[in-house]
């Protein structure tokens, strides 16, 4: 259970640093500080378990029908990236308090730390693959909001962009390969999955899975083709940069590749993409980080490079070479989020990070200057430090990796000279910027920085010096635990030394630093060579002008199918509709079974009516008040049908719905012009036509196979159900507030999302009115009709009762809450149409938007309450209570619920026609011109 | 008695039907067809209560009443519109 909290405290704490700001910048990164560190000391509190070989899992089962479920697992390799994650996250933290400027957000800044803190933490620890998947998203979202923090520089909007284009589309292919995986073992789980190399290795879906995951781990850890996105990812302000690529983004892909190494290594397909895109993006990075001036793309070339390096490590498949991969990892770590610091120290107190211009500043920052060279040797390889370990452990793992046959010299070779380059931009880092003459054009006196600024990089420092030389009583009892749970059986020997006699591997270090001076040394040389052969190879304008493409297309393709005509929208529709029942009609049996009944004479007429009525309103829609009238009759004729066949609820729901959207219709109406002009051709209008009645048809037919045939439906249960389990005896209206509750509260909920957003729109709308009807008469004086407004309000009263008696009776018999709504509604609106906007709103001085918002309340509390008595949302009782003079009555929580489904429908509906009605308050009267 | 005078109020109902039908779609002016809808709406009220008295129920009442007052409401409504053209002012 605290194993989940080491993952929560960061992501709760997301929250507290925004809040905290207001305190102080200083309570501000305490804040994140205290919750990082309280995250930190449950896992030192767990260490010893692991460090005695234990494997803790913790299991919440989320969605156990997917196989998702929230289980976690801290071992070795886990334990290692958490420390790295929340040891280095804690100095980053310390060090952003001194490095963001008085302009910057500091709160966002934290609060989107911790929230990718969290996410990186849910990476390392997680047991289910599902799982991981979700928080390796949340990296790549969060990482895009840290790279983008200085969101008004364009260059960071893009490098935040490209990483999250890049990195996302890693994740999808990586989904992909994970839903494989757990279809190859049958399980999402870690410990299953680790367990079954043997049956995924040999499963005919082994390589697919395998290229799908790889492009998740290569696409995190930039390795070559994906590598571009990192060096844009330096326009993130330095803490970020420190701590994003040297100990977790860009660490997420290596982590991926030892986590599932026991299921995945140890064949030919998985050392030849692994290693080879390893030894290509080591390679890569190295000569790059050589040729470039700015001091960040120096440490991000480089990071590009030792990521290659440790995916060679892991490519070559070896439980040795996975030792040295996890080694590596952890003085990666160290020196690098160093280096960076100290890249941030000098850009902070200069103003500059081009190396053309630096130079000297050993003068200046000696204290600085000694740090950044320590960690700068370690990164090259230099003897002493906790880079030459691993590197050294490297070079002999190159020696013996299998699978390359005659060509084994070749892997060597490519090393060396990759190593080679790695210590002449090692130099070239300390050399140009604190030696040699210089600095240039700097607008300030640079000075050390803030005594705490350094703290982070001292602590890192001192590790990589306390690596270097003491390593067996320092890092071993951490590598061994992680190397463990990473090779997954018994780790091979292994020796912690710095000196292991005369041998190839040191061989290979000597002529590397050596190589790497002289390289340094004919720099000059080299920048030209390279400005010749290289000025075309920008990925980030291929990226751009990629992305650019495809935006195009898709605009383009997007105008294509949606051009906003609604006509070609419904044409779309129902010729589809057509395709799909055509074909899978034909040639089946239409007629069914069950006999036909007899039809009657009023049935008949009827159905003429409604018929007739019908096309004529296709034919007159250009009249557009007769075309109403005609609707009407369509309405008036499908309700009386609801009723005919007895489904009294519907008809009463029917004749509601029918009335108030003929009033909206007559309120839009008004601002339309007058006369519509026939805008179709006559070929158009037979192609609808034909369209039109061809569905039509189809629906006939279908409808005439259903009835033909002896249905089986569901409403048998309903039936049955309704009076002992919703204590209704209508079952269309228990269904409505107790079966299917939920659904009625989602309903609502939209309903009055929707008239919030009418209301929204209709705001400071001003629209022209006509001054004159249709035939060009004007309008009549008498604005509100004496008889009208006499009739209309003893009306009222009337309506009111009615409504009450709906709402009232819904349970047991037709009716409900929708219902009595409308009707309360169109009462109400009545008097709007007999007496104006300003009578009624003197004497009805609700507030619509309150009024529905109230109705959504009441309906969710009712549900909530449920909670009250222990049972599941919205679960409703009932009681008979009898009462003097009424005698025995029911009452049902599901009418509270249905007084609440009534409010909402009241307040929406209102607030929908009379907002629509005010608009002719404020329209200006308009000569329409023909 | 009721066995047959009810087949011959449906008969003539349906006949009303027809006729409110004819006057709907001919017209031939606006103010017809707002008549004739009205009337409609009066004749399906009688309709469904003669259908009632048919079935000898009381369930079909309520839908008689709800399609007194919205037919009411719908043509006190276009008849405003004819009037003024803004219902709601």
């Amino acid at each position: 259970m605290t194993l989940s909290l080491i993952i929560f405290l960061p992501l709760l704490g997301a929250l507290l640093p925004p809040l905290f700001i207001r305190l102080g910048r200083t309570a501000c990164a305490w804040s994140a500080a205290l919750l990082a560190g309280t995250a930190l000391a449950i896992l030192l509190y767990h260490s010893p378990a692991v460090f005695a070989g234990e494997t803790l899992v913790f299991t919440q089962p989320w969605l156990p029908a997917l196989g998702l479920n929230f289980s976690l697992r801290l071992d070795g390799l886990g334990l290692l990236f958490a420390l790295l994650i929340l040891g280095i996250g804690l100095l980053i933290i310390l060090y952003a308090r001194y490095y963001l400027s008085e302009h910057d957000p500091m709160g966002r800044f934290y609060g989107m730390l911790l929230l990718f803190m969290a996410a990186m933490l849910g990476i390392v620890l997680s047991e289910n693959l599902l799982l991981l998947l979700v928080f390796w998203e949340l990296t790549s979202l969060s990482s895009f909001l840290l790279i983008g923090y200085w969101k008004h520089r364009s260059d960071a909007r893009q490098g935040a962009r490209m990483a999250l284009a890049i990195t996302g589309g890693g994740g999808l292919a990586m989904l992909a390969g994970i839903l494989l995986l757990g279809h190859i073992t049958g399980s999402y789980e870690l410990s299953v999955v680790l367990a079954s190399a043997e049956l995924i290795q040999a499963h005919a879906l082994y390589p697919v899975t395998l290229a799908l995951i790889l492009l998740g781990a290569f696409t995190k850890s930039a390795q070559f083709p994906f590598h571009f996105w990192l060096p844009h990812a330096m326009a993130a302000p330095t803490p970020v940069s420190a701590y994003l690529h040297s100990a977790t983004m860009v660490k997420a892909g290596v982590f991926l590749l030892a986590r599932l190494f026991p299921a995945l290594s140890g064949t030919e397909l998985w050392f030849f993409l692994v290693a080879g895109t390893g030894t290509a993006t080591l390679l890569l990075g190295a000569y790059h980080a050589l040729f470039k001036h700015d001091l960040k793309g120096l440490l991000a070339y480089s990071t590009v490079s030792h990521l290659g390096l440790i995916t060679l490590l892991f490519g070559i498949g070896t439980p040795l070479a996975a030792v040295a991969g996890v080694f590596h990892i952890i003085n990666h770590a160290t020196f690098k989020a160093s280096l960076f610091m100290a890249a941030g120290i000098i850009d902070h107190e200069t103003g500059t990070r081009d190396m053309r211009r630096l130079g000297g500043l050993w003068r200046f920052m000696p204290h600085t200057a000694t740090l950044a060279m320590v960690a700068a040797a370690s990164m090259a390889g230099v003897p002493l430090f906790n880079g030459f370990l691993s590197k050294e452990m490297f070079f002999a793992e190159t020696l013996h990796a299998g699978w390359m046959g005659e060509w084994s010299w070749l892997l060597p070779l490519l090393a060396t000279l990759a190593a080679l380059f790695s210590v002449a931009y090692s130099v070239r880092f300390i050399h140009d910027v604190f030696f040699g003459t210089g600095p240039r054009d700097i607008t300030r006196k640079p000075h050390e920085p803030p005594r705490y600024m350094k703290v982070p990089v001292e602590v890192l420092v001192a590790l990589c010096l306390l690596v270097g030389i003491l390593p067996a009583w320092t890092v071993a009892p951490l590598l061994a635990a992680a190397a463990a749970s990473t090779v997954g059986a018994e780790l091979p020997y292994y020796s912690l030394a710095i000196w292991h006699g005369f041998n190839l591997p040191l061989l290979m270090s000597l002529i590397a630093l050596a190589g790497g001076v002289i390289l340094y040394l004919l720099r000059f040389r080299l920048f030209a060579l390279h400005d010749r052969i290289f000025p075309l190879c920008d990925a980030k304008a291929w990226f751009e002008c990629g992305l650019a493409r495809t935006i195009a297309v898709s605009h383009q393709l997007t105008a294509w199918l949606e051009n906003g005509s609604l006509q070609r929208y419904a044409m779309l529709l129902v010729a589809s509709v057509l395709i799909v029942i055509g074909t899978s009609l034909w040639g089946t049996t239409l007629t069914g079974p069950v006999a036909m009944g007899t039809v009657d004479g009023v049935t008949l007429t009827g159905a003429l009516v409604l018929g007739v009525s019908a096309l004529a309103t296709v034919i007159w829609h250009r009249r557009r008040l007769a075309a109403l009238v005609l609707l009407s009759v369509v309405g008036l004729v499908v309700s009386v049908a609801f009723v005919r066949f007895s489904a009294p609820d519907l008809a009463l729901t029917q004749l509601s719905v029918e009335m108030v959207t003929i009033l909206l219709l007559m309120l839009a109406l008004y601002f339309l012009p007058q006369h519509s002009p026939a805008e179709s051709s006559t070929a158009r209008r037979w192609r609808d036509g034909l369209l039109a009645a061809g569905a039509g048809l189809s629906v006939a037919a279908l409808a005439w196979g259903v009835l033909t045939r002896p249905l089986e439906t569901i409403s048998g249960y309903f039936l049955e159900q309704s009076k002992p389990g919703g204590g209704g005896s209508n079952v269309v209206n228990v269904i409505l507030v107790d079966f299917r509750g939920f659904d009625t509260l989602g309903e609502i909920t939209v309903l009055a999302i929707a008239a919030f957003g009418i209301y929204a729109l209709l705001q400071g709308l001003r629209l022209p009115s006509p001054t004159t009807d249709g035939e060009g008469r004007p309008w009549a004086e008498d604005r509100h009709p004496l008889i009208l407004s006499a009739v209309s309000r003893p009306l009222l009263p009337l309506a009111l009762m009615v409504s009450l008696y709906i709402l009232l009776r819904g349970h047991n018999l037709p009716g409900g809450g929708f219902i009595a709504g409308l009707v309360t509604a169109v009462a109400l609106i009545l008097q709007y149409v007999a007496s104006g906007v300003v009578w009624t709103r003197e004497r009805l001085p609700f507030d619509y938007i309150k009024l529905t918002a109230s109705g959504v309340l009441v309906a969710t509390l009712t549900g909530v309450a449920s909670w009250w008595f222990a049972h599941p949302f919205l679960t409703s009782t009932f009681e008979y209570v009898q009462l003097p003079l009424l005698g025995k009555f029911e009452l049902a929580s599901a009418m509270v619920f249905d007084v609440g489904v009534y409010l909402t429908v009241v307040g929406s509906t209102l607030l929908i026609l009379a907002n629509l009605g005010k608009l002719t308050l404020v329209s200006q009267p308009h000569e329409e011109t023909k | 008695m009721l066995a047959l005078a009810i087949p011959i109020a449906f008969a003539l109902m349906s006949l009303a039907l027809l006729l409110n039908l004819w006057r709907v779609v001919r017209g031939p002016d606006l103010p017809d067809r707002i008549l004739a809808l009205d009337t409609l709406y009066i004749n399906s009220i009688a309709l469904l209560v003669l259908f009632g008295i048919h079935l000898d129920t009381m369930i079909y009442f309520e839908v008689a009443l709800l399609i007194a007052m919205m037919g009411f409401v719908g043509t006190v409504a276009v008849a405003k519109y004819l009037l003024r053209g803004d219902i709601i002012e």
